[in-house]
């Protein structure tokens, strides 16, 4: 072997070497490079002593330790690494460079400020959000998406006919959001006002992928990072909630009256902003914190599973029959999000590898209950639905319920046959993300016919 | 003969602080200073000083700064504090007593045997 083989060979052998310990937790990159330099001083004097680089090599590892044994030591002298710590914007240390993460962080707070300008801008017109709910709640979507796109965009560096694609999306939407004449407090303006966010988050979706949307990791991904994000969200919104109470209470101490400025700025301000900073967030902490979704799926599949199995019981025991009352339809619609919900984000943290367990039962268990409930619901509404009328709500309510209820039954059969063994995990996998595009349809045909279709009422 | 852990472990502290009292240093610099005083009785892991020095860094008896070794690679050295220098005094009169108590003990016992039976000091025997 020539000198230069042999060196490149140990560099090779010191950067896996040095990947192997950064995947530690407990080792962060400024002990990786300490702990580097000394290796390849070791490296050094071993081969001045005689020994070929590779035998160096092995002696030095050797002699700096079990890696276990080590990290635990660096473990226990810095325990606060084991909680892991979102370094939001990154000091930049030796060896990292934090400029990426200023960047990040930069655009993402720009986008966010721009999110709660736009949110003002149609006051300007004399668009107030007591005076024109209407036209705030059928565009709100449009004031966030675009710019958490365009954060997507910027970050995937997505390309000229992506970002073409992406902005005739949104140019569609809010033609169709503002060029019908809604009824002011209709049921078509609230369905649109509903629908419209669905239809749109398939476009975030594309741009989140990143061109990795034909392919179901990247599909998958998007469904962790929205978990991730409604999670974010709602922990933002709390503070913000804390923030509020605050300011009011200490207003009032000096009798200023400081809530009239919540409900036309910070409510409205913030809330838009806060996506795009939990957006952001959810990317930077991607890999550093644990995933939340899947850690509340497994504490509530259990407990939906047996919530509907009681609830299934008691039909049955009782003999009462569906009370068809105006909303139950939408009630079952939400009972069948909720099981997707778990169903999906358990897909989404499952390692496709692992043989069936008892939690894979469960979830057979949680669908199939779910489907039985809704099939007796639906047995109820169907009995009627002539007796009802279609109006455009429970229209949208069936077409949700089909749409749910083909996805949960097919899901069913892949679960059964993946715990006999028949069926390989990733097929189930592959069924919910490909799925992904026909809630995106459902939403905007109803976005774009059910207006017409029922005369804007 | 090895030490013991246990012994290792506590010895680690007056050690690495003496040596950097004689001057700053880095960790593979430090670690072959050990290994020639003791003449290879004190072994440490390699990778084991590290946490060590961090720790003194933490409790400020040393302080850390990265510079550029004549090796052209960024390298991390270790310079005594004050705090340090007082810990170091303090450390020495404590072994000094532990070990002016043994030398007095050694006189009255016999002699450790090869095998190391004696348990005085936290010398254990290691099993090979």
């Amino acid at each position: 072997m020539t000198t230069r083989n042999g060196a490149t060979s140990l560099e090779g052998q010191i950067s896996q070497w040095r990947e192997y310990l950064r995947r530690r937790q407990a080792l962060q990159p400024v002990d990786v490079a300490e702990l580097e330099d000394h290796l390849r001083e070791q490296v050094a004097s071993l081969t001045d002593a005689g020994l070929t680089e590779d035998e160096a090599f092995l002696v030095a590892v050797k002699r700096m330790g079990e890696l276990d044994a080590l990290s635990r030591e660096f473990a226990r002298e810095h325990s606060e690494r084991l909680w892991k710590q979102l370094v939001v914007v990154a000091p930049s240390g030796p060896g990292e460079p934090g400029t990426q993460a200023h960047r990040d962080a930069a655009v993402a707070f720009g986008l966010a400020a721009a999110a709660a300008v736009a949110i003002k801008v149609p006051t300007l017109f004399g668009l107030h959000l007591d005076g024109d709910a209407g036209f705030y709640a059928r565009n709100l979507s449009l004031f966030v998406l675009p710019l958490l796109t365009a954060y997507f965009v910027w970050k995937r560096r997505l390309g000229g006919s992506t970002v073409v694609w992406l902005a005739l999306a949104f140019v569609a939407a809010a033609l169709f959001a503002n060029v019908y004449p809604f009824t002011e407090g209709g049921s078509t303006q609230a369905l649109t006002a509903l629908h419209l966010p669905i239809a749109l988050w398939l476009v975030v979706g594309v741009a989140y992928a990143g061109g990795r949307w034909s392919l179901v990791t990247g599909r998958m991904d998007f469904v962790r990072f929205s978990g991730e994000l409604a999670i974010y969200y709602v922990l933002i919104a709390l503070g913000g909630g804390v923030l509020m109470a605050f300011i009011a209470l200490i207003f009032q101490a000096i009798g200023v009256d400081a809530e009239p400025s919540f409900e036309t700025w910070l409510l409205p301000c913030g809330a838009v902003a806060a996506f795009i900073v939990a957006a952001w967030l959810v990317e930077a902490k991607q890999s550093v914190i644990e995933n939340m979704a899947p850690v509340l799926t497994r504490l509530f599949t259990p407990l939906f599973a047996a919530a509907l199995l009681v609830f299934l019981v008691t039909l049955v025991w009782t003999g009462r029959g569906v009370d068809v009352e105006r909303d139950v339809l939408i009630a079952f619609d939400l009972l069948l999000v909720v099981v997707l919900g778990l169903l999906l984000y358990s897909v989404s943290a499952r390692d496709p590898q692992a043989p069936p367990g008892v939690f894979d039962v469960l979830q057979v268990v949680l669908v199939v209950s779910a489907l039985l409930a809704d099939a007796v619901a639906l047995w109820a509404i169907g009995a009627r639905i002539t007796e009802f009328g279609f109006t455009p709500n429970r229209v949208a309510a069936l077409g949700e319920n089909i749409v749910l209820l083909v996805n949960l039954m097919w899901s069913a059969v892949l679960s059964v046959g993946f715990l006999r063994g028949r069926v390989p995990f990733t097929r189930l996998e592959k069924w919910q993300t490909d799925y992904l595009p026909v809630y995106a349809a459902w939403a905007a045909a109803v976005v774009v016919a059910f207006p017409p279709l029922f005369d804007f009422i | 003969m090895e030490i013991g852990k246990d012994l290792t472990a506590a010895a680690a502290t007056p050690i690495v602080l003496a040596i950097l009292a004689e001057g700053d240093s880095y960790g593979y610099a430090i670690l072959q200073r050990v290994r020639e005083l003791s003449g290879g009785h004190l072994e440490w892991t390699d990778g084991m000083l590290y946490p060590v020095l961090h720790r003194l860094e933490r409790l400020e008896l040393v302080e850390a700064r990265w510079e550029v070794a004549e090796s052209g690679r960024r390298r991390r050295y270790y310079r005594i504090t004050a705090r340090g220098r007082a810990r170091l005094a303090e450390e020495h009169r404590q072994w000094q007593a532990v070990d002016d108590t043994l030398r007095t003990l050694w006189r009255t016992v016999s002699p450790p045997d090869s095998a190391g039976r004696s348990r005085a000091g936290g010398l254990r025997p290691r099993r090979a």
